[in-house]
């Protein structure tokens, strides 16, 4: 059974046929573009929200696309416990909707920052991470100007007691480090979950590390763990 | 009609690397005695509207629901008849 992958297109979007590519083509799975004017995501069992400069970037990061029309249908759908993949653009447009919470902040050094980082994984067995090994170092690229994860002091504690931090910057080895931080994120933080477990945002691509004609197939992990997560989920029901 | 103004701030907790830049701009400019340089947005926009208490409930909440994000920022708004 061919798990479906929904990757919304904005204007703006240019991750999205990266994505598609990376599900189809990489994973042999069906995928589908769906414009953001539809209205519904139909019968798809992952949605992604892509990488890209949704609206321009204009007012925020993400500010605008959350109000275009099909974003009722993926909150609809999430809310459902659907699940919801945001990457980059993507995890900007879940915090801007209320699905994740916090807020992408303009990169420290203030320059657009596109080069390979590491990733811990800080929780593995996710419906995003199944096929990841806690503490694992995972080498994916970022490439954003508005990447500096933010949040208050109380919803970080949260975070952190309900073990939604996903992923973290580190060096080489895994150790988490101020110096591999590449863009001032609060506690070295690249990616989340909801406390339901079935919404993540990160803005590193792995869509951009899945081919191993790119040499670099550490993103593909995450790709796999989706479709591992979701074929074991609807064998179960 | 009614014509609102809006200024989004950063909120005091939020590091702003911008104004910091700014600010680091003011200085090679030779003017040492300016501090705490921060960025905001501004924003103007017409409400039709029949009272000004109408006016000013629907600017809060359009800045509210999109031209503020309440994590990172705070706004002001004023509101004046236009004529």
């Amino acid at each position: 059974m061919a798990i479906k992958f929904g990757i919304v297109v904005f204007p703006g979007s240019n991750c999205d046929h990266d994505s598609h590519y990376v599900a189809e083509t990489i994973l042999g799975q069906e995928a589908r573009l769906i414009w953001h004017k539809e209205s519904s995501v139909g019968d798809v069992d992952v949605v992604i929200l892509p990488g890209g400069f949704s609206y321009g970037d204009y007012l925020r990061c993400g500010a605008l696309a959350r109000f275009s029309p099909i974003m009722k249908d993926v909150v609809r759908f999430a809310n459902n416990g659907g699940a919801v993949f945001g990457i980059c653009n993507g995890f900007q447009v879940l915090v801007e909707a209320g699905l994740l919470p916090g807020v992408l902040l303009r990169n420290d050094s203030l320059k657009f920052i596109c080069k390979y980082v590491h990733l811990r994984v800080e929780k593995a067995g996710t419906l995003f991470t199944s096929c990841c090994r806690k503490g694992e170092v995972l080498e994916i690229p970022i490439a954003h100007g508005d990447g500096n994860y933010f949040t208050d002091g109380e919803t970080l504690r949260r975070l952190e007691d309900k073990d939604q931090i996903v992923f973290r910057y580190c060096d080489r080895s895994g150790t988490v480090t101020d110096e591999s931080n590449p863009n001032g994120s609060i506690s070295n933080i690249a990616g989340i979950i909801n406390e339901q477990g079935n919404v993540m945002g990160m803005m590193p691509h792995p869509e951009r590390a899945s081919d191993p004609v790119l040499h670099h197939t550490d993103g593909r992990k995450v790709f796999d763990s989706i479709v591992e997560s979701l074929v074991n989920h609807s064998q179960l029901v | 009609m009614y014509h609102s103004k809006i200024l989004v701030t950063l909120r005091q907790s939020i590091l702003d690397p911008q104004g910091k830049a700014v600010e680091h701009g003011v200085h090679s400019l030779g003017y040492d005695s300016v501090r705490n340089v921060r960025i905001g947005k501004f924003v103007e926009l017409n409400v039709d509207a029949a009272s000004r208490e109408e006016a000013e409930k629907i600017t809060r909440e359009v800045s509210e629901k999109l031209l503020a994000n309440p994590v990172m920022e705070d706004f002001s708004i004023t509101v004046e008849e236009k004529k």
